[in-house]
């Protein structure tokens, strides 16, 4: 047996670990919300997850920064943001600038009332060192419309403005601080409608939709005439999720092109609806979800060979009040986006759907039942596919343990070379585990937030089962990074932050 | 076994265990029906008030209690058992529109913080082929009222007061299903398989109670009355003590013990394997089934039988009672158990000893090997100094 140096074995272990913390603590960040599961609560779950983020901000810092750029869920950016911009400015003028970089990327990525809430947090925190105010001024001075937003997001607007001693354009100040009391006429005619909102009815409808619902409360307005006038103003989500509001006050201008929503959005509207409904408008919603499948598809075009995909459609999947059906949302949608990424598809559920004409009718697809993944697993194994997709919350017990039991017989005496690849992808964080719970060691585990993530996320399945070097995970995140970079423009971001970063360093 | 005859051992006859699943120290083991008979169903009877009287021999009257042997509890619902003497398939009572559903009782008092209410024994016939009964109640009072009566030969050693009323008042004391850490959680997130009909509830892998129903439809709506139950103290305790439980698994002579050829093979293997899962349900079951029990009938309806049991007793074992609708071929169509506690096993054991020995205090403290005095010692322990006339009392405790 040759001996190895204790140095090297010792560095061998520090690598083991660093990689084995990455990925746990980047598949965390796929997963989790913070929000209540099926099987844990919300206070468990964010615990865990702040806990994590610490750990690996102690300990990985650089790395900790570049998970801004491997597509983790929009939580998980805030909380690394937030923590970055609490710890302070690196010494290292590289990793400063690069810090500084991804930070405000990741800042303008974020929707805008999340990116928003994120600045009043950093007020509640009481963070307010140099860079975080240079951060606040270049996303402020970055909003393509900040009147909008300063109407919209009026009360986030004036904490971050207050917070950081910042110098808005003179309109705005007024506006944010002097709002509706003021006598004046604004200049701005957005400011002006939101005063005016405030004694007039009429002008309540050129304000976004929000703002509006807030003021025609005062004015004691009917909610159908309301709905009717102020569809126009409305965002896409607000749409989608009014849906049923104007159903039920029979207004027809809130219509939605289900087909424009995106992919897991629209699974949870679908599976939110009456069976009867389902079946009436099975046409209308099969297109939907056609379209909304190829679109995510367009935007990272993969071509898989032959796919079955094994869909845990147990009770667990009915998620938790404030999650409500995800679990179950995310294998509908996954199973969407396969058929049309896939040359040859085929879905194995946990318990057998009615069937319409000669296939699974996964639009009426319910939340009920154990978690035997073992059995539909076998099936897809028999049907001889080139990759297979399990989606479960990980919590077997139709019997406990079977699916990597099966696995690693399947290796062991019919598939020695690895020909078929088996991944499973899990929407649900556990807690207790800081990790999504997995099925065993004989399979890699991702978290997925998103069914549109899948693709991105069989990239980084290699990682998931220990089978890559670390070497190659920094190599994979830091090509990430220029994809992340690019939203802050080809020309005028990079030496604008630069320049930020170097009068930080001057000032401290 | 016929149906018309009392059930004298225990079993789940027609019902197979499948793989367990836990959270913190509750282990819930769902039980399967292969063959659903479809003719007696089961619906669930809400009270609104939390305290429950039962006339056990008297006519509830108004709104006044006559005289007469009452049961007190917290009832928080009944049963109501709906059977076709034919076989053919029916309806649950409840999925069909009938009269008001708290026909059977009726409130005691004018209202305020605490309502009691009136029920009319433990098992009452509404119509033709319906039955109503108090689950577990039934079994409890069976349990409390034995030897109720007190000494039947007036020895000398008995108070005049057991000799008078007997045992009155008897009571005991459970534990909610609210009460039981994380009882709650694990009901909820419990994912209930197509096809179960019953389930076993254990803490600690101590066997809290077995509960079985006729139907799958029934058990989907019965499953959450199990947090209204009530359980022995030994439950609550354990759910306290423990915070996880090691894996249980069958015994499995590895999987690599026989190779598979092809995947059909594999899936036979992992069938087998899958079924073997049954094995941890026997295995928490070897203190109920199989035991034997005392049995009285207390319904016939049709080709089934409702009866409530007692276990054999055993100090030094685990004890149950509980009651049952078996039908005619012996098969188990509901159960209900509940885990005598350490304590109240032993007062029926004490009970049960005296009462086998005609009451005389010699003969039963020969029987167990002890004096006279120490066979008082251990009554009083037990609660059941009143029995005891005080002078005789007085005159063990010097002598012990």
């Amino acid at each position: 047996m040759k001996k190895t140096l204790p140095s090297q074995s010792a560095a061998a272990a520090a690598e083991r670990v660093a990689r084995e913390d990455l990925v746990l603590f980047i598949n965390a960040c796929f997963a989790s919300t913070g929000q209540s599961e099926f099987y844990g609560d919300s206070a468990g779950q964010g615990v865990s997850i702040r806990f994590l983020h610490e750990y690996i901000l102690g300990n990985y810092r650089r790395l900790y920064a570049r998970t801004l750029a491997a597509g983790v869920n929009h939580f998980n950016q805030m909380l690394i943001v937030r923590n970055l911009l609490a710890a302070g400015a690196p010494k290292e003028p590289a990793q400063r600038l690069e810090e500084g970089q991804l930070i405000l990327a990741a800042l303008l990525g974020l929707p805008p009332q999340r990116a928003y809430h994120l600045l009043r947090e950093l007020r509640a925190a009481r963070i307010n060192n140099r860079r975080s105010r240079g951060v606040v001024r270049l996303f402020l001075a970055r909003r393509p419309d900040l009147a909008f937003d300063a109407v919209k997001y009026r009360a986030h607007v004036r904490a971050a403005a207050a917070h950081t001693h910042l110098k808005l354009p003179a309109e705005v100040a007024e506006f944010v601080f002097v709002g509706s009391k003021r006598r004046a006429a604004f200049q701005t005619p957005l400011f002006e409608s939101f005063r005016r909102a405030h004694y007039s009815a009429e002008a309540i409808y050129e304000l976004p939709y929000t703002i509006a619902a807030g003021l025609a409360r005062r004015h004691k307005l009917p909610s159908d005439e309301f709905l009717r006038r102020i569809a126009p103003r409305m965002t896409a989500n607000e749409r989608l999720r009014l849906l049923g509001t104007a159903a039920r006050e029979g207004v027809k201008e809130v219509a939605f092109d289900l087909g424009r929503a995106a992919l897991t959005k629209l699974c949870l509207y679908l599976l939110s609806l009456p069976v009867d409904e389902k079946r009436e408008r099975r046409a209308e919603l099969e297109a939907a979800l056609g379209s909304a499948a190829e679109r995510s598809l367009r935007r990272t075009p993969v071509a898989l060979g032959r796919v079955a995909v094994v869909l845990d459609r147990s009770f667990s999947s009915s998620g938790s009040e404030e999650k409500r059906r995800r679990p179950l949302g995310v294998a509908l949608g996954v199973s969407a986006l396969l058929q049309r990424a896939a040359r040859e598809c085929r879905t194995f559920w946990t318990a057998a759907l009615p069937e319409h004409d000669g296939r699974p009718d996964e639009l009426l697809v319910t939340p009920r039942g154990q978690t035997g993944l073992a059995a539909p697993l076998l099936s897809a194994l028999e049907w001889n596919p080139e990759l297979v997709v399990i989606v479960s919350d990980g919590y077997e017990n139709d019997p406990p343990g079977a699916v990597a039991e099966v696995v690693r017989m399947f290796r062991r005496y019919f598939d020695r070379e690895h020909r078929i690849s088996i991944v499973h992808a899990n929407p649900v964080f556990d807690s207790d585990r800081y990790m999504p719970r997995v099925l065993g060691e004989s399979l890699p585990t991702i978290g997925l937030r998103d069914a549109e993530d899948l693709l991105t996320m069989l990239g980084f399945a290699r990682f998931a089962d220990g089978s890559a070097p670390l070497a190659e995970l920094e190599s994979y995140l830091a090509a990430r990074m220029p994809q992340l970079l690019r939203r802050l423009g080809r020309s005028a971001a990079a030496p604008e932050v630069a320049a930020e970063a170097e009068a930080e360093h001057e000032g401290q | 076994m016929k149906g018309s005859d009392k059930v004298q051992t225990l079993s789940l006859r027609g019902l197979e265990p499948a793989a367990p699943q836990q959270l913190g120290a509750v282990r819930l083991v769902p039980l399967l029906r292969s063959q659903v008979g479809g003719d007696l169903r089961l619906s669930l009877r809400r009270y609104k008030d939390a305290f429950g009287v039962v006339a056990l021999d008297g006519e509830p009257d108004g709104r006044r209690l006559n005289p007469g042997l009452k049961y007190m509890g917290y009832v928080p619902h009944g049963l109501v058992m709906s059977w076709s003497d034919d076989g053919s398939p029916i309806t649950a009572f409840g999925t069909q529109m009938m009269a008001d559903s708290d026909g059977d009782t009726k409130q005691l008092g004018r209202g305020g913080p605490v309502t009691a209410r009136l029920l009319h024994r433990m098992v009452k016939r509404e119509s033709g082929n319906r039955l109503r009964f108090l689950p577990l109640h039934l079994a409890m009072e069976g349990y409390l009222s034995l030897h109720f009566g007190g000494p039947d030969i007036a020895w000398s050693e008995y108070s005049r007061q057991a000799l008078r009323e007997g045992l009155d008042p008897r009571y005991e004391t459970v534990a909610f299903g609210r009460d039981i850490n994380r009882l709650d959680a694990a009901l909820r997130t419990f994912e209930i398989h197509e096809g179960q009909c019953g389930m076993l509830l254990c803490v600690a892998d101590a066997l809290a109670s077995a509960f079985v129903v006729p139907h799958p439809d029934d058990y989907r709506i019965l499953h959450h009355s199990l947090i209204e139950d009530f359980y022995g103290d030994l439950i609550y305790q354990y759910s306290y003590q423990y915070r996880d439980l090691p894996r249980l698994a069958p015994y499995d002579e590895g999987p690599d013990s026989q190779r598979p050829k092809t995947l059909a093979e594999l899936r036979v293997l992992f069938e087998k394997s899958r079924r073997s899962w049954a094995d941890v349900g026997h295995l928490l079951t070897s203190g109920l089934v199989g035991r034997s029990v005392t049995s009285e009938r207390v319904y016939r309806a049709g080709p089934f039988s409702l009866q409530r049991f007692v276990t054999s007793l055993r100090l030094d074992d685990e004890n149950h009672i509980g009651e049952t609708i078996v039908r005619e071929d012996g098969t188990v169509e509901y159960l209900k158990t509940y885990r005598l506690s350490s304590g109240q096993a032993k007062r029926a054991f004490l009970l049960q000893t005296l009462a086998q020995h005609n009451w005389n205090l010699d003969a039963a403290a020969a029987s167990q090997n002890q004096t006279r005095s120490a066979l008082m010692g251990r009554l009083v322990n037990a609660g059941f100094g009143y029995l005891i006339a005080e002078h005789v009392l007085r005159a063990a405790r010097r002598h012990r």
